[in-house]
């Protein structure tokens, strides 16, 4: 072990060779461009006049005008679809880390009847094409009284978030010391008690990623959403934003303002949860 | 495996101390209704929502219902269904036309290459990032941001890019003096397209998982092997790679599968066009049952059939993996 301290040292930054550096941040920076790109171009779009997207030559910038936003704000319904998304995210994000993670901790913690074929329920749900799923799904929902109605559109989301997030969380689960189950069992706390009290607060890394991916799941999904909302003001951005496009012609102008006014709200709860996302995820990976 | 300890009836001893004495058995009981409790929220919703779905899909997948001799409810009318059993033929007329084997094919090449893509540009930037460089958690955000984007954004933008007038890409290429390319109506570059939009949309998962993974692998190890003078080859295969198995079993099993049955991508950037050429079996399968006459037998039979490809495919995966010696 006493050979371990210089070698650390040799590992560091300053004693890579300069062409090495270069490379490696050459690497990168064609990676973020191209990672990149296509948002940016996005964003540079929807700032254009209403027709400029029908140029045949690039032009980064195109006499910049607010006006393609301020009619998708002002004279369409998107403000009522965006607080409908709004709504079944945050109900979906809610119960999806619920009952992710207590069935996470479940599987984690306990060996029992029925175990092995929870681990196979939540890795065939997977499995199942969403495409096939909706006929059956909505016959089942106009049965239950739940079409066109927020809550069955939240419970359809949580099949197929909640089965990923648990998988993921009973990884995580697996990294936390079952001492701390001991000792809080030993401290007189039920089972559900020290998963409550213990657990969940040293796992927050976990559940900010279960948040992030029930979150997208629901803001995000369209085949749902359009088979299950039939008014327009139940619709959701993913099932408006289908009306900007037309049979034929698209409106381009339009479509990219929503387009950045939908993937900004995604983007801004991603960046708050990204700085546990590498620990949540890989622990949930690599003891999965 | 730290869980296993939890709990005295791990999955190897189920019979430990049960028979000997019923207080231990009384406690068990009362330990497994804990751990019911906490699944049964889940475990009710998917067996609801899933499990019945998948029980009258295969039930149908039997028949042959269509939108015409389903039962339905008109006003004040019940019309009873006429629909019959048929047994499997819905199976063979599928699985012996033409256009099964080949979009079978296509669906595994899709499968194969796009999870060969995501796994090997996953894997070098995460190890790029892994090193100690300026900027690293800049660069890290930047790479993240295609997952940040809704897929059905960003099958919208690549769209726009790809558009063989206006699209920027070959507005890029006539800029430096190439022909463009149609892109999204010629049958070879959509394919390409649809691959290379995948791909854009599933490094930054595949970079994440395996970034952790790669900073989970003890450091000494790579120092063990520095003094005895292990070679970078040598260390990225003998430490890396086996260092990374468990994550990279789970990663390769769930992107396969997310692959299998990408439906956005193909759906909204080609439409599965031109004349079906880019269609997987899912966008294949939704087709057939929302497009003309709805039919249910038909869609049902090709929704059992993909599933039932899929689980083959977990569990011979799942079955190498424990050869292997990976316990689950």
């Amino acid at each position: 072990m006493v050979s371990v301290a210089p070698a650390r040292a040799t590992r560091t930054r300053s004693t890579r060779s300069r062409g090495a550096s270069v490379a490696l941040h050459a690497a990168l920076i064609v990676a973020s461009l191209v990672a990149l790109f296509p948002v940016a171009w996005l964003v540079l779009t929807s700032i254009k006049p209403r027709d400029a997207w029908q140029s045949t030559t690039v032009q980064l910038f195109d006499s910049p005008t607010l006006a393609n936003y301020v009619q998708v704000l002002t004279q369409t319904a998107f403000p009522r679809w965006l607080f409908n998304s709004l709504l079944v995210a945050a109900l979906t994000t809610v119960l999806g880390v619920v009952m992710s993670a207590s069935t996470g901790y479940a599987v984690s913690r306990f060996r029992f009847p029925g175990f092995r074929s929870i681990m196979w329920m939540l890795l065939i749900t997977q499995m199942f094409p969403v495409a096939i799923l909706i006929v059956p799904i909505y016959n089942l929902l106009a049965g239950l009284g739940l079409i066109n109605q927020f809550p069955g559109l939240v419970i359809a989301y949580l099949t197929s978030a909640v089965p990923f997030c648990a998988w993921m969380m009973k990884g995580y689960f697996d990294t936390v010391p079952v001492e701390i189950d001991e000792a809080g069992r030993v401290d007189g706390l039920t089972h559900f008690g020290t998963f409550w009290r213990l657990i969940l607060p040293l796992s927050k890394p976990g559940l900010a990623v279960a948040a992030f991916y029930s979150f997208i799941t629901a803001w995000a999904e369209v085949a749902y959403a359009t088979a299950f909302m039939t008014g327009d003001d139940k619709y959701t951005l993913a099932v408006g934003l289908g009306q900007f496009v037309g049979q034929h012609k698209a409106e381009w102008g339009l479509l990219t303002a929503s387009s950045v006014l939908i993937a900004a709200p995604a983007a801004l709860v991603f960046l708050l949860v990204q700085r546990h996302l590498v620990t949540g995820l890989t622990a949930g990976a690599t003891k999965a | 495996m730290t869980a296993q300890v939890a709990d005295g009836t791990a999955a190897g001893t189920p019979a430990r101390g049960r028979a000997r004495d019923p207080m231990r058995r009384g406690r068990a009981y009362s330990r497994h209704w804990y751990a019911w409790a906490m699944c049964a929220p889940v475990v009710i919703v998917t067996l609801v929502l899933v499990g019945y779905p998948l029980v009258r899909g295969i039930y149908l997948s039997l028949t042959d219902a269509t939108e015409a001799n389903m039962g339905r409810t008109i006003g004040m009318n019940v019309i009873p269904s006429t629909y019959e059993f048929v047994g499997l033929a819905n199976y063979t007329a599928i699985v012996t036309s033409a256009e099964f084997l080949s979009r079978l094919g296509w669906t595994v090449v899709w499968t194969v290459a796009c999870v060969a893509l995501h796994y090997g540009l996953g894997l070098g930037l995460a190890m790029l990032l892994n090193r100690p460089v300026r900027l690293r958690s800049l660069y890290r955000m930047l790479l993240v941001l295609p997952w940040a984007v809704p897929v059905f954004v960003s099958a919208f933008i690549w769209r726009y890019l790809l558009n063989g007038e206006f699209g920027v890409v070959n507005a890029m290429l006539r800029a430096v003096g190439f022909a463009g390319v149609t892109w999204l109506d010629d049958p070879f570059w959509a394919k390409v397209s649809v691959i290379g939009v995948n791909v854009w949309l599933g490094v930054p998962f595949m970079m994440l998982a395996l970034l952790g993974g790669l900073q989970a692998i003890p450091r000494e190890l790579y120092e063990a092997a520095e003094v005895d003078g292990a070679s970078p080859w040598q260390r990225f295969r003998h430490i890396t790679l086996p260092g990374l198995r468990p994550v990279s079993s789970t990663v390769v099993l769930l992107g396969t599968i997310w692959t299998f049955n990408q439906f956005p991508v193909i759906f909204l950037v080609t439409k599965g066009g031109p004349g079906g050429s880019s269609e997987i079996l899912v966008t294949y399968a939704y087709r057939q049952a929302f497009e003309g006459i709805r039919n249910y037998s038909g869609s049902a039979a090709w929704g059992v059939l993909i599933l039932a490809l899929l689980v083959v495919m977990a569990v011979v995966y799942r079955r190498a993996l424990r050869r292997a010696g990976e316990a689950w």
